[in-house]
Parts: structure tokens; C-alpha cells; sequence
């Protein structure tokens, strides 16, 4: 489709949208558009406006300025039925689905009337289907959300935007939840639409996706479009340099010797609720090394994160403790052994949004000499502690007493690390630490796992990010199906023997390897 | 017109919106009373002199906020940790009976200054008991402890019922039933002379200052406040969910029970199933009137008591129904639910 084609048949027009939040200019008189069967790239750093700009869109907020048109009408604003009625369907960051309630259910809500007698669940269960089989999104429609891994629940978050008859589809970084393999089944799944006449906007802040998959790229930066290219005419390098407004330099691994072994498993199991999450898994961590645990989301790396936060218990198996055959540890036990966690879900598990940094820094330290005495909380004590972490950690936009909440994701991140940090643990876990983060928070937050590391900090690394692995990892284990593989060389391996080894063909792949 | 929320809570909104919740109800109240054909702020001085006028009718206005003082408390520090104590008014006439059980059946023997205490004590712990029931439901079997814990109000009620109409009626009431009296050195010593104002009042404005201390000083404050608001990053961090609500459910049912114990020793005497005008119900309302603050609680229950005392006073005088008294302070709940919603958004246009 050529250039002159899509303006002429612009499916959508956003006029000089302006938004204000208190101090912040969130979005300044932005101007774009978005021609039928068009891949459209929003790109920028956090905080460069785009979610404001989509939720403006979508009628979440209503703008100060500015006006929207779907196929030449104008749009009511700050009304998101009035939008899902002009056909914008919308996939977020943060899923709005309900945990409780099955695939079908969750797609079906908002669609059928309130005054109707029945639930008409088995015509929409034809229609769910034969939308998911026309784009190749696979779904059980009654499975429970809430047992989904992420990359399945926005699988159905697609389906259920689809299913109201969106036409306009928009994406908020639709793959930082998901692996590079499922990110490029999530592309195809989207050319797939454009070709079949849908239009779709997705939000992004990583330059290779943007590139692979969209036709047109708009960048902003500081709540303004700064420049637009088609993706043909522009380079990776290009557009860094418009998001950022400056070079940004990931950190490389420098070679290290392996110390002694901190951790290890041998033929652990974990079965929740009749459901066997990891199946006789066998690992071995040393001093001063990281290991990598790739996979597709829902394979087991969740059992498997928790198991060494101290918050599920193995059912069977052996596992030892620096050295030492350990029973089963809670967390409490874990933190004073000094092992530092990073969990997978930051606003769930990572952080208590309402609470203030300084109590999520000595939360659940608060055992650790120094932060209470007879139960009293020695609260400047804690105080200086967050100043400390917010200083060294270079957490912005924080001070001790600011409610964890208003940290952005990057800032909230690097606070975590800073709690596990600053204490120096001998064993760190990262469960997809840099998840959601743009590129700056994710150097830095590589930069100090790295960092930990070559201090003699052992890492685990859950990652779903290839990427990730291959900049930080000395040792990569895959999981499938709650199974692990037997550990590679980082530096001998290739993106081909990895992707076998998350398909589950371990055999195939060594044998790929000896072959080469 | 739109809704959204806020980055920051203004702490003067924050402050002020009980302020506004009363003065928005008070407001609403008047057009009721305007209504019944009565000058609206005669009425409202009335209440004013009829809670406050005298010294009668100001140490029973004390009185009155006594027990909401501590069922307040305790339905404020359940609600931070989340756990939904409703059964606060069954606590209560359990702490109730246990005291006047202990004091008649086993312990009528002690002098006062040990008696006192252990009679305190058996009143919280009676409390504490029945507020175990519906947390070992929910952490069992995942049983809703609204549910639960409300019901058990009737429950509580009837045993009493049975109780002062059995093994511990009182033989020299005449057939009325109600339980034997309290021991006359178990009766908490007054405040002021020839009022029913006893030192239950200290207590109750004391552990106001210690549930303050224990929620934002302690280790068990932290720990409770961090399983309400987000049970999952709670347990993450450590802490041990179970462990916490039993320890939240037993002050809680412990202060409920205390309020009751509080009651029999200081004013009544002795039990009968009207001991409490639901001071178990109205202890939730005064606690959300104070957005769940202990201290706040305080000026909460004097509110509720100087509404209910001063419109008693009032309707005997300009011939309105008392009742604008329960309505006025469900409307400041109302309101304050309102004002509390208005301090986490904004209108937008």
C-alpha cells in the first residue's frame, strides 16, 4: 500500500491531543494517523506519553485539547463505550480481565445485555473459536484466566477486542510479557490482520519489533511526536537516537570464574493443586556466575521463582544451601541465609503500591538487625536506609515517605534491586527483572546484576527474553513443561540450538550442535 | 464529566473530609427536620445543649461513647488488615456474659484491684474466642467472615438470652430476665461523682493511643497493614498471612469483648439483651467515620454519642422523632463514604 493510498483513506486521525496531569505535560499537541490495513508504530521511552495518548484514544481520559476522528467522525471523548461502539479495541499492559472467570466468560463480558434471560454461551463459543482459528490464536475457551500464563491471557485480550468487532486495534507494549517466539507469532498474527483490512496501533519502546513489524513509525519523546518514518526509510540506530535524545550503551559480560556452588537441585518436584508444575528438575549454581532459565511463560519458571523465594514448598526431591542440605526455607529463612529476590510481578508481589518506599525497603527485612528493636519499628532508621538505596540505586522521582505507587516501573524496579542489593546476598534471584522497562532502566538494571556478579553473587536468571539471557548469561538451562535441560555454554550457543531447547528438543539440539 | 485518580492525597482533604461528611449530613438532616415542621437550628442547638447543656447530660453523653470508643477500635483495626469483623456486637455480650459469669460463679472472691483486671481480661478473651470462629472458617475453608461473623451476632445474642434465663438468672430480679449481678468491687469506679461516668472512659481513650502506637510503630502494625493492602506482596516480603489475621481477629474480638466487660462493670451491673443499643454495629460506623484512625475513632464516637443523647433531649422538646439521630449519623457515613472516595479522585470535566 503506498503512501498517497492510506492518507486518502485514513481510518483514523488524532488532531493536537494535548493532555495535562498536575505538573506534567503528558501529551503536547499530537498530531497522527492510522490508514486502514496499516501497522503503525508508537515508540518512546516510559513516560514519553504514548499510554496517555492511547488512553485518550480509547476514552480513559479525557483530553484538555484536541479532537479525534474514526473515518471522518468525530469521536465523543473520554467515553470508552462510545469508543468500542466506533470499533477501537484495546489490548493493555495490564490486563482487565477477571482472574475468576473462564476465556468465554471474560470475552463475553460487556457484550450481552444486562435485561437478556440466558447467557447465549454457546453461539459465542462458535464465534470466539472461529476468530481465534481465522487469525491462529489458539484459546480454550473454558479454561480459567486466572490459571493462563500472561502470553495466553493477551491472547485473549486480542480475542475479546476482536470479538467486539474492533477495527481499530491498539496494542500497549504487547510484548513485554511475551518470549521472542511468542512475540513473533504475535507479529505474524498481527500482519495477519492488517492483511485481512484491520488497522492497528501497538505501543513500544524496543526498536527491533518496531522495525519487524510495523509499516510506520511515530516516535515521541517528552509528550510530543518528534518524528515520523516509514519503516523502510529509517535504522534501529536512527530511531534510538530520536526515542532517547541520546546514545544508550548496554552493558557487556566480562569473563569470570565460577566459585563454589551455592545452590543446588537434584531431581526437585513441586505438585499445586493436582498440577505438576516442575518435574524432577536438576540445577547448580556457583559463586560468581549467572545462569540463565529461558522458556516460554507457563512452562514452570513461576513454580519454579517461588520454590526459591521461599513462598511454595518443593514436594519432592533434594535441594542444599551453600553448601549445606536445606530443608524447607521461607522467606524469612532465605533472607537471613542472605539470598536477594527479585520477583516476577512487581506491583503484585514486588512492592505494596499503597505503603511508602522506605516501608517496602525494610518490609521484609524487618528481622535484619538495625530496623527494629522489641518489635518497634525503627522507623529513621529505615528512613536513611531508603535514602540510601534511593541515592545509590539512582531511583528518581522517590523520596523515603513517597508512596511506592508513583514510582514508574523502571524506578520501582531499580528500587527492588537496591533492597536486595545494598545487602550484598550471595545468591540472587531475578525473575524477568527487566520486564516492561525501557531501554535506559533496562542497562541499568543489567548493569547491576552484572555488577553483583562479578562480585562473587551467584545469579538465577528467569528470563523469557533471549536477548536478556545472551547479554547476561554464563550457563543457560531451558524449561518446558516443567522440565529443565541440561545446562549450555552461553558463549557456544546460537538463537537456532536455543529455540530447540524451548521447543523440548534437548536431544536435537546437541546433536545440532556436535553436527556444526 | 469523568473521574480519575488522584497522584497524591491532600492531607488537608484528607483531614477535612470528616469535617465536610458531618457538616454535609448535618445539612441534609435539616431539611428532614425542616420538613417534620421544626426550626432547623433551634433543633440543632438543642441537640447541642441536650448533649452538652448540663452536667448530667454531658457525663451520659461520655457514657454513651464509652463502648463505641472500643468497638470502634475494633472494627478499625480489623478493617486496615482487611479482615471483616461485622460480629463486633456479639463479641460484645459475649465479653459481657463472661463477665458476669466469672464474676458471680468463680472469682466473686478477689478484691477489686486484682478483680478488676481479671474480669477485664476474661471480657477481651471472651471476645477474642468468638472472633476465632469465622477466621478459622476463612482460613480453612475460605468462608467469608462478613458473613460469618455477622451471623453469629444472633448466635451470640441467643446464649446470652439462654444463659440469663438459666444457670445464670439472677433469682432476686423478680422472673425478669437478667444475669446475676456483678460483684459490687468488680464496678469500675467513677469519674465524676453522683454521674454513671466511670474510668472505662480512660481506658477506652488510652487503648485509642495504644492501637495508634501498635499500628504505626510496630513491627505487627507494619505487617498487618502490608496483608491488608496487598496480601500477595505481604507474603512475598515474609509475612505470614495466617499468622497476622489471628493476631488482628484476636484484638479485634478482644477490644469488642473489652467493650462489653466495660459496660456490665461500669454502668449496668448485670446483663440483659439489651445491654447494647447495637454499640457492635455502630462501632463500624463510627470507625469508618474516622477512616479507620484510632484516634480518630474517639471523635468519632462522640459524635455518634452527642447525636444520639442531644436528639433524645430534642425530640422531647420540639416533638421530633429521635430517630433523626440514626439518620443523621448514617447520612455522615454516607458522606464520609463520599469524601473519603473524593480524597483518592477528582472530576474531571
Amino acid at each position: 500500500m503506498t503512501g498517497a493510498d492510506t492518507e486518502s483513506m485514513d481510518v483514523l486521525r488524532i488532531e493536537g491531543i494535548s493532555k495535562r496531569f498536575g505538573a506534567i505535560q503528558a501529551n503536547e499537541g499530537i498530531s497522527m494517523s492510522l490508514g486502514r490495513g496499516e501497522i503503525v508504530a508508537l515508540l518512546g521511552e516510559n513516560g514519553a506519553g504514548k499510554t496517555t495518548l492511547m488512553s485518550i484514544l480509547f476514552g480513559h481520559y479525557t483530553p484538555d485539547a484536541g479532537r479525534i476522528l474514526i473515518e471522518g467522525r468525530e469521536l465523543p471523548l473520554g467515553k470508552p463505550r462510545a469508543a468500542i461502539r466506533a470499533g477501537v479495541g484495546m489490548v493493555h499492559q495490564h490486563f482487565s480481565l477477571a482472574p475468576n472467570l473462564t476465556v468465554l466468560e471474560n470475552v463475553m463480558t460487556g457484550t450481552e445485555s444486562l435485561l437478556s434471560p440466558r447467557l447465549r454461551s454457546g453461539a459465542a463459543r462458535a464465534r470466539l473459536l472461529e476468530i481465534a482459528g481465522r487469525f491462529g490464536l489458539k484459546v480454550n475457551p473454558e479454561a480459567r484466566l486466572g490459571d493462563l500464563s500472561v502470553g495466553e491471557q493477551q491472547r485473549v485480550e486480542i480475542l475479546k477486542a476482536l470479538y467486539n468487532q474492533a477495527r481499530i486495534l491498539i496494542l500497549d507494549e504487547p510484548t513485554a510479557v511475551l518470549t521472542n517466539i511468542e512475540a513473533e507469532r504475535l507479529f505474524a498474527t498481527l500482519r495477519e490482520m492488517a492483511r485481512q483490512g484491520l488497522s492497528l496501533i501497538f505501543i513500544s519502546h524496543k526498536l527491533d519489533e518496531v522495525m519487524a513489524a510495523a509499516n510506520r513509525i511515530v516516535v515521541l519523546r517528552g509528550g510530543r511526536v518528534v518524528a515520523e518514518r516509514r519503516a523502510a526509510d529509517t535504522s534501529k540506530a536512527e530511531l534510538a537516537e530520536l526515542m532517547v535524545g541520546r546514545q544508550v550503551v548496554r552493558p557487556r559480560r566480562e569473563p569470570s570464574t565460577p566459585g563454589a556452588e551455592l545452590l543446588e537441585l537434584r531431581d526437585v518436584s513441586l505438585r499445586e493443586s493436582g498440577i505438576d508444575r516442575l518435574r524432577g528438575i536438576d540445577l547448580s549454581l556457583r559463586e560468581g556466575e549467572v545462569l540463565g532459565i529461558i522458556g516460554v511463560a507457563g512452562n514452570g519458571q513461576v513454580a519454579l521463582a517461588r520454590l526459591l523465594s521461599g513462598t511454595a514448598r518443593r514436594t519432592d526431591g533434594e535441594m542444599s544451601l551453600f553448601g549445606r542440605p536445606a530443608g524447607h526455607p521461607g522467606v524469612a529463612d532465605l533472607i537471613g541465609m542472605g539470598v536477594g529476590r527479585i520477583p516476577e510481578d512487581r506491583h503484585r508481589e514486588g512492592a505494596i503500591g499503597e505503603m511508602a518506599v522506605w516501608e517496602n525497603v525494610v518490609l521484609e527485612q524487618i528481622d535484619a538487625p538495625g530496623l527494629a528493636r522489641h518489635g518497634i519499628v525503627n522507623r529513621s532508621g529505615g528512613m536513611d536506609l531508603a535514602r540510601r538505596i534511593i541515592t545509590e540505586f539512582d531511583v528518581r522521582g522517590a523520596g523515603p515517605a513517597t508512596r511506592t505507587r508513583l514510582l514508574s516501573g523502571g524506578n520501582m524496579q531499580k528500587l527492588i534491586l537496591g533492597r536486595n542489593l545494598y545487602r550484598k546476598p550471595r545468591i540472587l534471584l531475578a525473575a524477568q527483572p527487566a520486564r516492561g522497562l525501557d531501554e535506559g532502566a533496562v542497562a541499568a538494571v543489567h548493569a547491576r546484576i552484572l555488577a553483583a556478579r562479578s562480585e562473587g553473587t551467584a545469579v538465577l536468571l528467569i528470563s523469557e527474553d533471549l536477548d536478556e539471557v545472551m547479554a547476561l548469561a554464563d550457563r543457560v538451562q531451558a524449561m518446558v513443561g516443567g522440565r529443565l535441560s541440561p545446562p549450555v555454554d552461553a558463549d557456544h550457543v546460537d538463537a537456532r540450538r536455543l529455540g530447540l531447547m524451548m521447543a523440548g528438543e534437548w536431544a536435537i539440539a546437541e546433536e545440532a550442535a556436535n553436527a556444526s | 464529566m469523568r473521574l480519575e485518580r488522584r497522584e497524591t492525597r491532600p492531607v488537608a482533604l484528607t483531614l477535612l473530609a470528616p469535617l465536610i461528611a458531618v457538616a454535609a449530613a448535618l445539612a441534609m438532616a435539616g431539611v428532614l427536620i425542616a420538613i417534620a415542621g421544626a426550626p432547623v437550628l433551634t433543633a440543632y442547638m438543642r441537640i447541642l445543649t441536650g448533649a452538652f447543656g448540663s452536667r448530667l447530660s454531658a457525663t451520659e453523653t461520655l457514657v454513651r461513647a464509652t463502648p463505641l470508643i472500643f468497638t470502634g477500635l475494633a472494627a478499625a483495626v480489623a478493617f486496615r488488615a482487611r479482615l471483616w469483623n461485622i460480629g463486633a456486637e456479639g463479641q460484645f455480650y459475649f465479653g459481657a456474659i463472661a463477665v458476669a459469669a466469672a464474676s458471680s460463679q468463680t472469682l466473686s472472691g478477689l478484691p477489686g484491684p486484682i478483680l478488676i483486671p481479671a474480669l477485664l481480661v476474661v471480657g477481651a478473651m471472651a471476645g477474642m474466642v468468638l472472633m476465632l470462629v469465622p477466621l478459622w472458617l476463612r482460613l480453612r475453608f475460605s468462608v467469608d467472615e462478613v458473613v460469618t461473623s455477622l451471623l453469629l451476632n444472633f448466635v451470640a445474642v441467643l446464649v446470652v438470652s439462654m444463659l440469663i434465663d438459666g444457670v445464670l438468672k439472677d433469682p432476686m430480679a423478680f422472673g425478669w430476665p437478667q444475669s446475676q449481678p456483678v460483684a459490687d468491687q468488680a464496678l469500675l469506679p467513677k469519674l465524676v461523682p453522683r454521674s454513671r461516668l466511670h474510668v472505662g472512659l480512660v481506658l477506652a481513650i488510652v487503648l485509642a493511643g495504644a492501637v495508634h502506637l501498635l499500628q504505626s510503630r510496630t513491627v505487627f502494625g507494619l505487617r498487618s497493614r502490608a496483608a491488608g493492602l496487598n496480601p500477595s506482596g505481604a507474603a512475598f516480603a515474609g509475612v505470614q498471612l495466617g499468622q497476622t489475621l489471628f493476631r488482628v481477629a484476636c484484638l479485634s474480638g478482644g477490644l469488642a469483648g473489652l467493650a462489653g466487660a466495660v459496660e456490665v462493670m461500669g454502668v449496668k451491673g448485670y446483663v440483659t439483651t439489651d445491654l447494647s443499643p447495637g454499640y457492635g454495629y455502630a462501632g463500624i460506623v463510627v470507625a469508618m467515620l474516622a477512616n479507620l484512625n484510632p484516634l480518630g475513632v474517639v471523635l468519632a464516637a462522640l459524635f455518634t454519642a452527642t447525636m444520639f443523647v442531644g436528639a433524645d433531649s430534642m425530640s422531647r422538646e420540639l416533638g421530633i422523632p429521635s430517630y433523626i439521630a440514626d439518620v443523621t449519623v448514617s447520612l455522615s457515613l454516607l458522606s464520609m463514604l463520599v469524601a473519603i472516595f473524593f480524597t483518592q479522585y477528582r472530576i474531571r470535566r
